[in-house]
């Protein structure tokens, strides 16, 4: 039973994790159909930011969580930024174009972001700080969950009540969720869709951001190619909850993350992709639009 | 095949002519290995490494009052070619070979050697089985087996660390899996031991602390890991947070200063295998030195093994007083020679005692080799 609460609070760390990762897919598609494949560089660039601040901060003498503090707001800054300005460069001028173009011109993206951390930064690992103080639990609690991991399940918890109350009570949520149900509809009862756009980018961004950060100070590790992989998890959830639904993403995200958890638990670490991508398999062949995904119809 | 023939014949009387050229009376020193094509930096500085040393021997009087005479015959590292060169040197009357330098090409070559009764000793060729199988006991070598790190690991587990339950990891990589069932082939021999876990894990993974938690669970005295620092670093910081004292032994491949780096104070007291320190044997340095002053560069790949391969195999014919292969194999398994490599003699299959890996430790921040 302790085994089994280890492995269930192991995996809802993780999940919680590509969870906030697989919002800012969802919400994109959602909004545009678009797969921002550049997403998890985003995430590994607020990492990476995290990691310079942490740098600067330390010479100056900060301590502790007011480094961590900074460092996530001053990721969160940067990482808007670069979700902005990735909409605008890449994505924008391919409005109306073909649905490939962009999908492309994502991937590309993704390509030179990581290059460009490659060469600007390095190409080797680097020692994140371990930012969440690591608490003394007593024994027998200590092994079975630490502080990074209840800070990580408590800073997501809080972030997705927040970015519910968003999209549900505030006038640009209004606004988004209008823009998902019909564009040009929107548009023509005066709402800026293109505004509209760049905000979700920047709240994408923003909770990647805080995902990089997260997982950068509980691994204790940056580099530039974390992005990838972090990537292709997040999306995985994504399409698993249902791409689109931003419920579905936080669901499919917990789910990936126990399933890894538990396959590698209780069967093989040799199989937890497999069992992780044959969830995916499955619940597509049962719910081809995903856990929560709503059958789309296409919009003529 | 006709033409096969041909070539042989043509091979017999290139050889017929050339023979009273070499009846004179000297001491031939056989060298093979790839001397062109993409592999050549790999045969090269063996085959420069046996000229330093020939040259020297003879200048100081030969082996057994004999002049040594080097043969050299290059193979392109291709075992249907380095079979003709095994027979070139064969006929030309080679009494000890060096070489070849891959593996594959040695193994196609061994048999010939065989056959003829010469020794031969190889600088590179690292496959387990040229030596362990026991199929060619005429074959040497002054480099460490592929299986050689995790054989000393192995060991060092049982040994040193006292363990009972051991963990094995590895990265599903060529070379993190393949130590790793290095690993558990010598654990399973072992009676002492018990391998109570081996899976393969996802480089590059966002964390690992379903599989800590495993071996966690398992009572692992010792976590035997195959593959590379990134991952090495986050095993460790992770077994470190979830209080554990399962004692963490990995590969050259963690032996990397980022892995220190990395993961901090969470490396501390991990041990893992890396080359021997040579640096304090002064003939490393000195063929190091006679190399530079000769040709103004760099010594290349497997230039301090062929060095001690050509040592070694001269130093035998001089101990065994003749180059009778009874006689130079008892010499070469019985007799211990100083070369670059550290003070070496042979085991009976062949492979050099005492050459190649150390455990290390990291301590303070770095890695110390332990005694």
């Amino acid at each position: 039973m302790e085994y089994f609460i280890e492995l269930f609070l192991g995996g809802l760390t993780r999940g919680s994790i590509y969870a906030l990762i697989a919002l800012g897919y969802t919400m994109v598609y959602g909004i545009i159909q678009l797969i921002n494949f550049a997403h998890g560089e985003i995430y590994m660039i607020g990492a990476f930011v995290a990691y310079i601040v942490c740098g600067v901060l330390t010479i100056y003498g900060f301590h502790g969580v007011s480094i961590l503090i900074i460092a996530g707001l001053l990721a969160i800054v940067y990482s808007c930024a670069y979700g902005y300005t990735l909409e605008k460069v890449a994505y924008r001028p391919l409005r109306n174009a073909p649905r490939l173009s962009p999908l492309i011109s994502a991937i590309g993206m993704s390509i030179f972001l990581q290059n460009y951390v490659l060469l600007a930064q390095t190409p080797d690992f680097l020692p994140f700080p371990a930012l969440i103080p690591d608490f003394e639990f007593m024994e027998p609690i200590a092994h079975i969950i630490g502080s990074p991991e209840l800070v990580i399940l408590v800073t997501t918890l809080v972030t997705m009540i927040m970015l519910t109350v968003l999209i549900k009570y505030t006038k640009i949520g209004k606004a988004m969720r209008a823009t998902q149900q019909d564009m040009s509809m929107a548009r023509l009862v005066g709402i800026n869709v293109d505004r509209v756009i760049s905000t979700t980018f920047v709240i994408g961004s923003a909770l990647a951001a805080i995902g990089g950060v997260l997982v950068a100070s509980y691994i204790g590790q940056v580099n530039f190619y974390i992005g990838f992989i972090a990537g292709v998890k997040a999306f995985t959830a994504a399409v698993l909850g249902g791409i689109g639904s931003v419920p579905g993403a936080v669901l499919g995200g917990l789910v990936l993350g126990l399933t890894e958890s538990f396959a590698a638990g209780y069967i093989s670490s040799d199989y937890e992709d497999v069992f992780a991508f044959g969830l995916l398999v499955l619940i597509l062949i049962l719910r081809p639009s995903g856990i929560l995904g709503r059958a789309t119809k296409q919009k003529v | 095949m006709k033409r096969f023939n041909l070539l042989l014949v043509a091979l017999v009387v290139c050889v017929s002519l050339a023979s009273p050229a070499l009846a004179a009376d000297t001491i031939k020193l056989g060298v093979a290995g790839p001397h062109s094509g993409d592999l050549a930096p790999y045969g090269i500085p063996a085959m420069k490494a046996a000229q330093l040393v020939v040259k020297k021997i003879n200048a100081n009087g030969g082996v057994l009052g004999k002049q040594v005479e080097l043969l050299i015959q290059d193979d392109q590292c291709k075992p249907e070619i380095a079979t003709n060169t095994a027979t070139k040197l064969v006929t030309q009357g080679a009494d000890v070979v060096l070489g070849h330098i891959c593996s594959g090409a040695t193994k196609a070559a061994l048999g010939i050697y065989k056959d003829a009764k010469i020794p031969v000793m190889s600088p590179s060729a690292t496959n387990p089985g040229l030596t362990q199988s026991g199929d060619y006991p005429n074959f040497y070598r002054t480099i460490a087996s592929d299986d050689m790190q995790a054989k000393l690991a192995v060991n060092f587990a049982i040994d040193k660390l006292g363990a009972k339950k051991v963990a094995v990891l590895h990265d599903k990589g060529d070379y993190g899996k393949g130590f790793a069932e290095f690993a558990k082939k010598f654990l399973d021999e072992s009676s002492k031991v018990k391998v109570v876990l081996f899976e393969g894990i996802t480089p590059g993974a966002m964390d690992y602390s379903s599989i800590v938690q495993k071996i966690r669970r398992a009572k692992a005295d010792v976590l035997i890991f195959g593959g590379y620092h990134p991952e090495a670093s986050k095993l460790v910081a992770q077994m470190k947070r979830k209080r554990m004292k399962t004692a963490f032994l990995s590969d050259d491949g963690v032996k990397d200063v980022s892995f220190i780096k990395v993961a901090g104070a969470a490396a501390e007291g991990a041990y893992m295998t890396g080359p021997r320190d040579l640096s304090s044997i002064p003939l490393n340095a000195a063929a190091t030195a006679e190399f530079k002053a000769a040709y103004g560069e760099d010594p290349g790949a497997f230039f301090k093994e062929g060095y001690s391969a050509a040592l070694a195999l001269l130093n035998a014919i001089q101990k065994a007083g003749s180059t009778d292969y009874a006689a130079v194999t008892k010499a070469l398994q019985t007799q211990y020679v100083d070369t670059p490599v550290g003070k070496i003699k042979f085991d009976g299959k062949g492979d050099a005692e005492g050459v190649g890996f150390s455990v290390y430790q990291v301590k303070g921040g770095k890695f110390v080799e332990l005694k």
